[in-house]
């Protein structure tokens, strides 16, 4: 009985959180709204027993997925008196293309038929002692592993392809290279010169201009014993 | 199961929540107070020791002054969302406890998925802050809030892959399982690289130093948690803290054996949970008063780039070593 009551409790926030994702104002509500529907299918499927499918849903879809929504959309400038400008024009193109979709799916479901066996199967008994994390492998690693395979080869392809299309190497830009730090000694590195003062180590090496004369020694300061007059000039700059 | 019944185990489940939660929030307190002793000791100062015997009350004292402030809401902000962050950020901490196994067979629910319950709730940690960072209408706040967000996902992917080694070595999702595997040897020792990365990992994900760019108080002042003052700064706070607590958890149970006794002659229980806890916590302040905090590049770099694929690559060492060998579990 309460199993039956949390069933339409979730089912019912699931469908209003749905039907706020398309009709929130503001984008970040909409996302927010995903995320609460993410969170009732989880518990949908909770209640069905499938603990394993919930606890993934949750990780991949709020975790991941609904984040990098949020990150974007987040940053969008959302002009809300723009968006209004544009509803009465389109309207008609929305109805349009919603009408074409909601018959489409009449047309599908009319034509749905289920498989002779299927009422069976899902009457069938759950074999004890398996637990779902333990049936969905069997099934994706044992008995379907090539078309899973085949499916995350597919992925991967079109994970390179998005990150070659999006990928510019500014050649201004600046990269650590950290094995070059690390290797770096001080052998390597450093030069040890003795320099004469005002002279630098190599011709053209000094980039700012010599005093003409020798300016005047700035009067020592209490223990400034040996803090010479050419010292101070070649520090001035 | 009759209305009676039920009704009595739902009042046990609260005596058992309140019995976790209860010492988990005074932990929480006290981890404050640790931390500034801890830090005061390696810069060679006093700490506070002014608040009661050793300073023992200061916690107490920083609750009150909390509770006494005005709690400010920045004009463009968005209302709701300001004040649901908070408070989204130290439940998570909390509801996370319902799987901890404190004893053999000692959690509010046993459930066969624990670990995965535990890293769904973790990687939503990141919703408090981004919303924060948002709802805020800063744009301190909102550069906090982008940073941690690409910090957190970035890390949950080793830490995921972490797991997944730690997991087939056991052969089981359920937390009592994991830590009954390591009756003989803790996976720390086989794992260590994974308990590195692992650890690594957590620093990350609970925005402590030398990771706590979202905070970064010296570029973006407080980041996410800019505008918040009194008590919604202080459900941040104290969330930071019972995630540090949850996290230190996760590493004891999962690498450090839970519950199980170290030596032989003594008998396992609750209190070497604690103890390893304490230890792992220990770790966090230390490496807080030891590191630099690093670049952003830097700390993308070691995620993506020497994290993942180093536990990607351990993780098909252990899958491959389990099966030369003929150590799989088979079910549990």
């Amino acid at each position: 009985m309460i199993a039956t009551l949390a069933f339409y409790v979730f089912a019912l926030i699931l469908l209003v959180s749905a039907a706020m994702v398309v009709t929130a104002r503001n984008p970040v509500h909409s996302v927010l709204f995903l995320i609460m529907a993410f969170f009732n299918a989880a518990a949908l499927f909770l209640i069905a027993g499938a603990e394993f499918l919930a606890m993934i849903l949750v990780i991949v879809y709020v975790g991941a997925v609904a984040v990098l929504f949020l990150f974007v959309v987040m940053m969008l400038d959302v002009n809300f008196a723009e968006l209004r400008e544009g509803y009465q024009r389109y309207a008609p193109v929305g109805a349009a293309v919603g009408a074409v979709l909601f018959v489409e799916l009449l047309m599908v479901l009319g034509g749905w038929h289920f498989a002779p066996d299927a009422a069976s199967l899902r009457l069938g008994q759950i074999p004890a002692g398996v637990s779902n994390t333990d049936a969905l492998g069997r099934v994706l690693y044992t008995d379907y592993v090539l078309l899973f395979q085949l499916a995350g080869l597919v992925l991967l392809v079109a994970m390179i392809g998005a990150i070659v299309l999006t990928l510019r190497d500014r050649k201004t830009s600046r990269h650590q290279d950290i094995g070059r730090q690390t290797a770096r000694s001080a052998a390597t590195s450093l030069r040890m010169v003795t320099v004469a003062i005002g002279a630098g180590v190599a011709p053209g090496d000094i980039l700012r201009p010599q005093p003409e004369a020798p300016l005047t020694p700035p009067e020592p300061v209490g223990g400034g014993a040996g803090h010479g007059g050419p010292h101070h000039a070649a520090e001035i700059r | 199961m009759g209305f009676g019944e039920g009704l009595l185990h739902l009042l046990l489940v609260v005596v058992q929540a309140l019995a976790l939660l209860v010492p988990l929030l005074i932990g929480v307190a006290y981890l404050t107070y640790a931390e500034r002793k801890v830090l005061a000791a390696i810069q060679l100062r006093k700490g506070p020791n002014v608040v009661g015997p050793f300073g023992l009350w200061q916690p107490f004292a920083d609750a009150i002054k909390m509770l006494m402030k005005e709690t400010i809401i920045p004009a463009g902000s968005n209302r709701l969302l300001f004040l649901m962050a908070p408070m989204l950020t130290f439940g998570l901490a909390m509801i996370a406890w319902a799987v901890i196994p404190v004893n053999d067979g000692w959690a509010i629910a046993d459930i066969n998925v624990g670990v995965l319950y535990l890293f769904a709730i973790s990687s939503l940690g990141v919703y408090g802050i981004i919303i924060a960072g948002w709802a805020s209408n800063s744009k301190y706040a909102f550069l906090g809030a982008m940073r941690s967000a690409a910090q957190m996902v970035s890390y949950e992917v080793s830490m995921g892959f972490v797991m997944v080694s730690v997991l087939l070595c056991v052969g089981s999702l359920n937390l009592n399982d994991v830590v009954m595997a390591q009756r003989h040897v803790w996976f720390a020792i086989p794992l260590f690289p994974m308990f590195v990365v692992f650890f690594i990992s957590t620093l990350a994900e609970t925005n402590r130093a030398p990771f706590d760019l979202p905070e970064g108080e010296s570029e973006i002042v407080a980041g996410f948690f800019v505008e918040y003052s009194a008590m919604a700064f202080a459900l941040f706070f104290l969330g930071e803290y019972a995630n540090m607590i949850l996290m230190s958890t996760m590493t004891s149970i999962l690498f450090l054996g839970g519950w199980l006794s170290p030596v032989g002659f003594l008998p396992s229980g609750p209190g070497w949970l604690v103890l390893k806890i304490v230890v792992v916590l220990f770790m966090f302040l230390w490496v807080r008063a030891t590191f630099p905090r690093f670049r952003y590049d830097q700390l993308m770099r070691l995620g993506w780039k020497v994290f993942l694929p180093f536990s990607l690559a351990w993780l098909v060492l252990t899958a491959g070593v389990l099966l030369a060998m003929g150590w799989l579990p088979h079910g549990a």
